[in-house]
């Protein structure tokens, strides 16, 4: 009987990490949000692919397509450069709803959450 | 001797039930809310105001992997009409023809639709960046997609991920040559 603990710990752990799931695409931005005191960022791939395709952001805007590579700034985005081609008050809401985008627990790793690969191996 | 057997079956169940949790909960509910989803911070006032994964993919083609959404299918049957631009200036590109990889060894070859992509994405988000323009350039390997690199750049982060093996191995090799005059059809026909 003893042998079976470690594997009820091991199933306990396994369920755990599976029911906190990020959405699948799920980017946290951490470069610079802790250091200067807000909260890290959450970028939901689902939230703006209903909304717009992939090319917008990623060819229009010039996002890198890989976690971490954009030095994103918030006075870039003040500027109406990277978000803030659209997070400016007239297509969503502007840069003064901090909190809408700056939602992340603290310590998060810049990385893509979610989804099946993003948990192993892999480079996000 | 039978109390030890006995209570090695029921541990034996205890213990598949703890793993089987994880597909129970998942069944439950496809889609986690954003404050138990393990990134955002359960105390923010964006909790509330931000939409939720389950009201807006619940509405969508469904899928069984990913964000368990079709996001093809929702693009393709009107379902979602996303923006393909912000400044007016930018020509949107769609380009119709299929891409036969065909060195796959023993799996079936791949059949890579330009249109899917192309829906979603410009011509240069892989040209000639991550895959050069010309038919045997690439040296592409499974190691390398699930690595990040070629298709892994998005399959596996926020396409359709890399378990999906049948999704892009769809051809078997015997009927290459039927599927290769088909495409050829089907694109003729909507380049028209």
């Amino acid at each position: 009987m003893q042998k079976y603990w470690r594997l009820i710990i091991a199933g306990m752990l396994f369920s755990l990490v599976f029911s906190l799931r990020a959405e699948y695409g799920d980017v946290v931005l951490n470069k610079r949000a802790e250091k200067e005191g807000m909260p890290p960022v959450i970028y939901p791939h689902w939230f703006h692919r209903i909304r717009f395709r992939c090319k917008v952001c990623h060819f229009e805007l010039g996002f890198e397509m890989r976690a971490g590579s954009n030095n994103v700034t918030m006075q870039e985005i003040i500027d109406g450069k990277f978000c803030g081609m659209c997070h400016n008050d007239e297509i969503a809401w502007g840069v003064e709803n901090c909190d809408l985008c700056h939602s992340g627990r603290p310590g998060l790793k810049s990385k893509i959450h979610g989804g099946h690969s993003t948990a192993g191996p892999g480079i996000w | 001797m039978l109390k030890i057997k006995c209570s090695n079956i029921f541990f034996t169940l205890f213990l598949m039930l703890i793993l089987l949790l994880p597909l129970i909960s998942n069944a439950a509910s496809k889609w986690k809310s954003l404050a138990d989803d393990g990134i955002h911070d359960p105390e923010s006032p964006a909790i509330g105001v931000l939409q939720e994964p389950a009201d807006a993919l619940s509405k969508l083609p469904q899928d069984t992997s990913g964000n368990m959404v079709n996001w093809v299918k929702a693009l393709e049957q009107g379902v979602i009409n996303p923006r393909t631009n912000i400044r007016p200036e930018t020509k949107v590109r769609i380009r119709n023809d299929d891409v036969f990889l065909e060195q796959t060894g023993e799996m079936p070859v791949v059949r890579f639709p330009h249109r899917a992509h192309t829906l979603w994405l410009d011509c240069k988000n892989c040209h000639e960046k991550y895959f050069i323009s010309k038919k045997g350039a690439n040296p592409i390997t499974m190691m390398k997609i699930l690595q990040g690199n070629y298709c892994g750049r998005c399959h596996g982060a926020v396409a359709f991920p890399l378990t999906e093996c049948d999704r892009c191995h769809s051809v078997p090799r015997q009927k290459l040559e039927q599927a290769k005059a088909e495409s050829r059809k089907k694109t003729q026909a909507e380049n028209k």
